[in-house]
């Protein structure tokens, strides 16, 4: 290698560890300030403002879903398996939205119920076809059976 | 100098370049073509449903080898920089910036396809959640280096200096990649992994995989076709566009009006 070559060498892998060194600590920093969401526990921990708007992730509980029969009103409970929390929201939900579901809810406090604006479905990186999620459920149920 | 040097040699100078490549083309195309096809029609019609989204899920076949290309060609074009700056390669900083567009196209239909799956699934078409924010990211690095590629009046020096936004911006891809480990996002975990079993039902998954081997074929052959007009963009006056021209009158044609077409505005 000549020595331009070397030198030029250098003088790019010097800006581009700075640079990494500079992407490395903003995403530190932001690892630590960046809390997209708070659970049911920790709003029950009082860690979540109570005046202002937050996220609400959780899971959706099982048979806790009462829709309104003339409105779009609809109230369910989202859980981390700790804690439960009541929430309200009137509008559309997303296709995934179902019993067992993570959702991510955005709302504010009031009275004890979160009041919802938006509802978001989280969704998980599993994809595979009904019949083999039925035989999946099937072996669970037969599992069970068999462990009592 | 050995045999391997010397063909590498010869292999980065622009005449013997220009000859393989146009070669070499038709068969990336054709070969992408065929296997996006195949693709297609196992993603579409006989891949199964899904057990939660329905049919809604086979946007990944689309959506996924994108967003897997967006990066790919951000790494080559990355490399291609680095070895333009360092050693001076004319063929590196034409083809550095040949797969700018290429990648910048594929980080689009990826970000296009997300927010229309987003909408019915998540609920909303965009959400500044960690992944979805250093894609958009990524395409901005891709029009800052096509925008700072054509603000520079030398060609060259065009080149170099966009080269070294791309080299400093590969900063961006492990993020994109890992930001899904490292936040708590909207976006979901990687679904087919390199390391331990895929998330996926292999029903599912050769479609996907035969889309990504289609996408990154399609990506070397559109990468020949503009680094030969590059190359023949730069070296409009050498002897051997000149020969090339006026041997092969018919075929060379409408490159050549292209070259003087882009000379003259």
């Amino acid at each position: 290698m000549t020595p331009t070559r070397r030198r030029r060498l250098i003088a790019i892998l010097l800006v581009f560890v700075a640079v990494v060194i500079a992407a490395g600590l903003t995403v530190f920093a932001l690892q630590q300030n960046m809390t997209y969401l708070y659970s049911p526990s920790e709003v029950a921990a009082g860690k979540a403002p109570t005046e202002s708007r937050f996220r609400l992730g959780g899971v959706v509980l099982e048979q806790s879903i009462h829709r309104a029969s003339d409105t779009l009103k609809v109230d369910f409970i989202v859980t981390d398996r700790f804690n439960e929390l009541p929430v309200e929201y009137t509008g559309i939900l997303p296709d995934l939205f179902r019993e067992g579901q993570s959702v991510v809810a955005t709302g504010a406090m009031k009275n004890g119920h979160f009041l919802a604006t938006e509802v978001l479905a989280k969704h998980d990186e599993t994809y595979m076809p009904p019949e083999v999620k039925d035989a999946i459920d099937k072996a669970k149920e037969a599992h069970k059976g068999t462990s009592k | 100098m050995n045999t391997l040097v010397l063909w590498f040699h010869k292999l980065g100078s622009p005449p013997t370049f220009h000859r393989l490549a146009g070669a070499l083309m038709p068969w990336f195309y054709g070969i992408a073509i065929a296997l996006g096809v195949i693709g297609i029609y196992g993603g579409l019609v006989l891949a199964p449903r899904d057990y939660q989204q329905g049919d809604a899920y086979r946007i990944i076949f689309v959506h996924v080898p994108s967003a897997w290309m967006g990066m790919f060609a951000y790494f080559f074009m990355a490399a291609n920089a680095f070895i333009a700056l360092i050693w001076r390669i004319k063929l590196s900083e034409v083809m550095a910036m040949a797969s700018a567009p290429a990648g910048a196209t594929f980080t689009f239909i990826t970000l296009v396809t997300g927010s229309l799956w987003g909408k019915p699934m998540w609920g909303t078409w965009w959400e500044w959640d960690a992944r979805l924010t250093s894609e958009l990211v990524l395409l901005f690095l891709y029009l800052g280096v096509i925008g700072l590629y054509h603000a520079i009046e030398d060609r060259r020096q065009a080149a170099r200096a966009a080269g070294f936004l791309a080299l400093i911006g590969t900063v961006n891809i492990p993020i994109v990649h890992f930001s899904v480990n490292w936040w708590n996002t909207l976006h979901q975990a990687s679904t087919v992994r390199l390391l331990g079993p895929s998330k996926i039902d292999s029903s599912m998954l050769w479609p996907l995989l035969v889309m990504a081997l289609a996408t990154h074929l399609w990506f070397f052959g559109t990468l020949l076709a503009r680094t030969r007009t590059g190359l023949l963009e730069l070296d409009g006056g050498k002897d051997w566009v000149r020969a090339l021209v006026l041997t092969d009158g018919t075929r060379a044609a409408p490159e050549a009006t292209a070259i003087t077409e882009q000379a003259h505005g």
